[in-house]
């Protein structure tokens, strides 16, 4: 049983996480139809700003973190004008090409200046364990559960309340209706890819602080964000909650339960998105076609 | 004041659309544009609101001027900001998002600064989008669309809406009480207004002044009195023959007559 609550809190933490970059993907290809494979880079250049900020500025985490988290999103922004906004109207296939060559660049800028080696990450975030229903878990895992939850509530706010949140839907639901309403569709891009520089760089923090360290090797979450944001749904914000929890839960228990020796947990989250997607072709919460009766 | 002087339309560098067309709506007016389908009507107003940009079309030659400015190398959401606002084909509505952000959207260029003292006004014409205000655009009836689009219109309070084709596919009694609202709202709010039409009769019946289009240019225009006493006009746009009767198809030589204003 202890062992079950153990596996599960620290699910539920990497699949918080998991959801974080998730949003982000599909806040991005909602608007602009972009499927931007960079994500997981985003993730990593948000650790590796936290780390400067934190380690060589010296500042303290509550100054620091937000410092990161904005200038994440500012790098978000940057690339969407300075390469992604040329490649408006261009086949799809190219758009994706080019987010495949933003995520190699950021990778090589970030081996170049930080060198190939991973980095102890400063240690901000308590890590003592405390007692959850007479399971002993490490107190970030339940930080990173709680700093997600914040995030997802405020987003959710946006969307649903402000007018600028109201206007991202307008533009993911009819492009050219909301361009006649007055809304600037580059405003919403830039918008969009900096909610997700954002909500990488606070994954990226909470990740690295729960390891330990930051290195280049956590661009790799961006590859589990595929399953998640298919498993949800390309173009659904719950959905990106829920297929982030799924396969959070899904690469604990199998590295838990099942033989090390085999990898699974690795690969489990990919068996479950084969077979949710042979029953449910658009995903758990894929838009689906509004038919009037 | 809406001024199209002489204005050409090319889509993607080939397809020339508009043929030199030049009209004029008087401020607090309701025109009417009418015309058969590709004659050019709704690439008229997308030449006017700048929605050509998006689908490769593009105004070559003539100007648009508004209230005396040129308003042709604006981009979308500049124009609405100049107080002109398109309502588009077919409606257009967000289908996922419920009525009040759909209203809340048509108010974005304002910041929702007006919103709380628009919405009664909006509800005076469109009662039935307040019994409707939580629920999910896409599932309302194609008349509640249509209502909630000419409201999203309301609120972004411009000087001037274009309404493109308000009556298609709607029963004939909603079609009535959108006209009456379209009339309302212009008398009322002093809103001028562009319509699109292929329903020649309702829109002669609403309009001040009435403009007919063809293959991309204006072949006639006049006051809803003259247009109604040209047998052209009769003939072809109003189904109507010599004495106020109804064609026959009895009269099998008609497509004879059937003649083009310009070739």
């Amino acid at each position: 049983m202890e062992n079950f609550i153990q596996l599960t809190i620290s699910g539920i933490a990497s699949g918080a996480i998991l959801a974080l970059v998730a949003l982000g993907f599909v806040l991005i290809f909602k608007s602009s139809d972009v499927i931007n494979f960079a994500q997981g880079e985003f993730l990593m250049v948000g650790g590796y700003m936290t780390y400067v900020m934190l380690a060589w500025v010296g500042l303290p985490w509550f100054i620091g973190v937000p410092i990161a988290i904005l200038l994440s999103a500012a790098i978000g922004v940057a690339i969407e004008q300075g390469i992604l906004r040329h490649m408006i109207g261009e086949p799809i296939i190219s758009v994706i090409m080019v987010t495949v060559g933003v995520s190699i660049l950021l990778r090589a800028i970030l081996g170049l200046i930080f060198g190939n080696a991973p980095l102890a990450f400063p240690d901000f975030v308590p890590n003592y364990p405390v007692n959850v229903l007479g399971a002993r878990v490490g107190v970030d895992k339940l930080l990173a559960i709680l700093f997600s939850l914040l995030l997802f509530g405020a987003l959710t706010i946006f969307f649903r309340r402000s007018s600028e949140g109201i206007a991202m839907r307008a533009v993911a639901d009819d492009q050219q209706a909301a361009m006649s309403m007055g809304i600037s569709i580059k405003k919403v891009w830039a918008v969009a890819w900096a909610i997700a520089g954002m909500t990488a760089a606070v994954g990226g923090t909470l990740l690295a602080a729960i390891i330990g360290g930051v290195g280049l090797d956590i661009a790799h979450i961006g590859l589990i964000v595929f399953p998640v944001v298919i498993l949800g749904g390309l173009d659904s914000i719950p959905g990106a909650v829920v297929g982030g929890l799924v396969v959070g839960l899904l690469q604990s228990y199998a590295g838990g339960y099942l033989p090390p020796q085999l990898g699974l947990s690795e690969v489990a989250p990919f068996v479950v998105l084969v077979l949710i997607l042979l029953v449910k072709p658009y995903g758990l919460f894929g838009t689906t076609r509004i038919e009037r009766v | 004041m809406l001024q199209l002087n002489n204005i050409e339309v090319i889509y993607s560098d080939v397809v020339l659309v508009l043929k030199g067309l030049s009209l004029e709506v008087p401020k607090g007016k309701i025109v009417a544009l009418l015309g058969s389908n590709g004659a050019g009507k709704s690439t008229t107003l997308k030449a006017i609101s700048g929605l050509l940009k998006p689908e490769d079309g593009e105004v070559t030659d003539g100007d648009v001027l508004w209230n005396g400015q040129s308003i042709k190398h604006l981009d979308a959401a500049d124009v609405v900001r100049k107080g002109i606002f398109q309502v588009m084909e077919g409606r257009r509505v967000f289908k996922h998002l419920t009525v009040e952000e759909n209203l809340r959207a048509g108010n974005y260029t304002s910041g929702g600064n007006w919103y709380a003292e628009e919405l009664p006004r909006v509800f005076s014409y469109f009662p039935r989008l307040k019994d409707r205000f939580g629920q999910t655009a896409g599932y309302l009836s194609g008349g509640e669309q249509q209502m909630l689009a000419i409201s999203r219109a309301l609120m972004a309070r411009p000087e001037m809406i274009m309404l493109d084709e308000p009556s298609l596919g709607l029963a004939p009694l909603l079609v009535e009480d959108i006209f009456r609202n379209i009339k309302r709202i212009n008398s009322e709010r002093g809103t001028t207004i562009l319509l699109v039409e292929q329903n020649a009769r309702l829109a002669m019946e609403v309009a001040d002044y009435v403009y007919i289009m063809e293959s991309g240019r204006v072949v006639l225009s006049g006051s809803p009195a003259q247009l109604n006493a040209n047998a052209d006009v009769r003939e072809f746009y109003l189904g109507l023959n010599e004495v106020g009767k109804r064609k026959s198809y009895r009269e099998v030589k008609h497509y004879k007559r059937r003649k083009r204003w310009l070739s």
